[in-house]
């Protein structure tokens, strides 16, 4: 939100600074929840019933689309139990510190030519910094719960984040090479007005160019959101649910929540980096329509980039560990080494 | 508005105006780290020292950010909060058999440590008062990421490779230290 909405929003109303910053805490809790919902009513609720020929929940609502109010109202009123040994602040402030990686990192991703929170130069580099500290999180949730089970898995999926933070940010490094930028919003700004071969008709969303960074993105963002097949740090059959074991209601629900908002904003930052975010092929780029139907095309490129992150987590058993480390370490982030070298050499002789 | 508006004319760099949102924000940050700081090294408890330490490290991001030094503040983050203390919790995880209080930090070591802590405080004084005491912040524009890119690859290309290279000695370094077979 800044100059012309902003504009047009004073010149209506004239926001004191209060105002508009409480404003941006709404939309920006907004921006967190609603994408998180509609991704765990869409794809874990219905979406994995239907591929399992089943209904999934049909009672509370039509067509069961209350049952996420009624899931949060049962977490709401179950005890909040803490173990008799576990470090008692340390193991209440883990699921806030998960939170605020996510809820930093909604900040960074653009929803219209002047509907951002905030523009800076550093932009991709930024998200992908305040994503890693939800590792700490997670640590402290399996440390301080004094159990083996949430101490294995929070291990675990430290061992896990850490690995595939670098194919995640080698990925997006052939982006960041083809558009000559690390402002997320310069990065849609140059796939909107880019040209496949001289034809600017769709503008050149870097799908195309990098899909292979596209891949990889995804593949990591499957194994930071540890999702099945890379859900080894709450393997069930093995460790009971990893670091979440001791947790219980309002604190496992932020955990929850913490999950599925980041998978929609790593899928929003997918559909911005690799297809033109909140741009759709038609309407001059820098239009104030944008403004407004800008949040609305994002959210629809957000389902599709989330549909096929579910897919993956639908259709796929789990890795082993040492699978889950070889495929990091040996596959995607010499595939991703190859993916820049090969994008600088084509940079420059175009 | 009109808070916003005058902060919006105000060039923050070049003026001359006392900006009191920074100077609060400062203080507030200022005050935490050396509470957190106090923590860390009082603290018998590693995990907690660790925790404490990421508090540190985001206040000198936070500060990196209000003196117009984003990507150092960032890259803070990345490589600080991001990295060096999840490896540290890692290690401490890892290493560590038992839960709970009073565990390892023990209190034989603490003259020796208050020593070494005592010099690199009255060198890195020195060094900074003595390199840095004339100098003031730039006023003109902050420098820009892209700034900061082209110096490195272009003036400090040579001190960037060898920094990279030495990393890539140590790190291979560890691993022939560390392999038993």
């Amino acid at each position: 939100m800044s100059s012309v909405l902003t504009d047009s929003l004073t010149m209506a109303v004239e926001l004191a600074w209060w105002q508009q910053t409480g404003i941006r805490a709404v939309v920006g809790l907004l921006a967190v929840l609603l994408p998180a919902g509609t991704l765990v009513y869409l794809f874990l609720f219905k979406m994995m019933s239907f591929m399992q020929s089943r209904l999934g929940p049909m009672e509370a609502g039509p067509y069961g689309s209350l049952q996420l109010l009624a899931e949060v109202g049962k977490f709401l009123q179950k005890e909040d139990i803490i173990p008799a040994k576990a470090d008692r602040i340390v193991f209440k402030a883990a699921p806030f510190v998960v939170l605020i990686s996510t809820f930093l990192l909604v900040l960074v991703i653009p929803a219209g030519p002047d509907a951002w929170f905030i523009d800076v130069d550093t932009g991709i580099f930024l998200a992908l910094a305040v994503s890693s500290i939800s590792v700490i999180g997670i640590l402290m949730a399996g440390w301080a719960s004094s159990s083996k089970y949430s101490l294995l898995g929070g291990l675990r999926a430290a061992g896990q984040l850490v690995a595939y933070e670098l194919p995640l940010v080698l990925a997006v490094m052939g982006v960041v090479i083809q558009a000559g930028t690390l402002n997320v919003q310069e990065i849609v700004m140059a796939q909107a007005t880019g040209e496949i071969f001289g034809w600017g008709g769709i503008g050149n969303p870097f799908i195309f160019t990098q899909f292979l960074g596209f891949a990889i993105f995804l593949v990591a963002v499957q194994a930071e959101l540890t999702q099945p097949p890379f859900d080894m740090p709450v393997a069930e059959s093995e460790i009971v649910t990893g670091y979440l074991t001791e947790y219980t209601g309002l604190r496992f629900l932020l955990f929850f929540i913490g999950e599925f908002a980041t998978a929609g904003i790593f899928s929003a930052l997918a559909a911005t980096l690799f297809l033109g975010g909140w741009y759709v092929p038609g309407i001059d780029p820098t239009s104030d329509l944008f403004n407004v139907i800008g949040p609305a095309i994002l959210l629809g490129k957000v389902i599709l980039v989330a549909f096929l992150i579910f897919w993956f987590r639908f259709t796929y058993p789990r890795f082993r560990e040492d699978q889950l480390q070889q495929l990091a370490w040996k596959v995607l982030i010499p595939l991703s080494l190859a993916n820049i070298v090969l994008t600088g050499v084509l940079k420059v002789v175009f | 508005m009109t808070v916003l508006a005058a902060l919006a004319d105000l060039d923050r760099l070049t003026s001359d105006e006392v900006l009191v949102a920074q100077n609060v924000a400062f203080a507030v940050m200022a005050i935490t780290m050396v509470i957190s700081a106090l923590r860390m090294v009082t603290t018998r408890n590693v995990v907690h020292a660790a925790l404490y330490l990421v508090v540190v490290l985001a206040g000198v991001a936070g500060i990196f950010i209000l003196l117009g030094a984003e990507f150092v503040g960032v890259t803070q983050v990345m490589v600080y909060i991001g990295a060096i203390v999840v490896l540290f919790l890692f290690g401490i995880m890892l290493t560590k058999g038992s839960f709970g209080e009073d565990d390892g930090v023990s209190g034989e070591k603490r003259l020796m440590a208050g020593l070494v802590g005592l010099l690199v405080f009255g060198v890195m004084t020195a060094a900074l008062v003595d390199s840095f005491a004339a100098a003031e912040l730039s006023r003109s524009a902050p420098s820009t990421t892209a700034e900061i890119a082209d110096s490195i690859f272009s003036d400090y290309i040579i001190p960037f490779e060898a920094v990279s290279v030495l990393l890539l000695a140590a790190l291979i370094g560890a691993i022939v230290v560390a392999r038993r077979d």
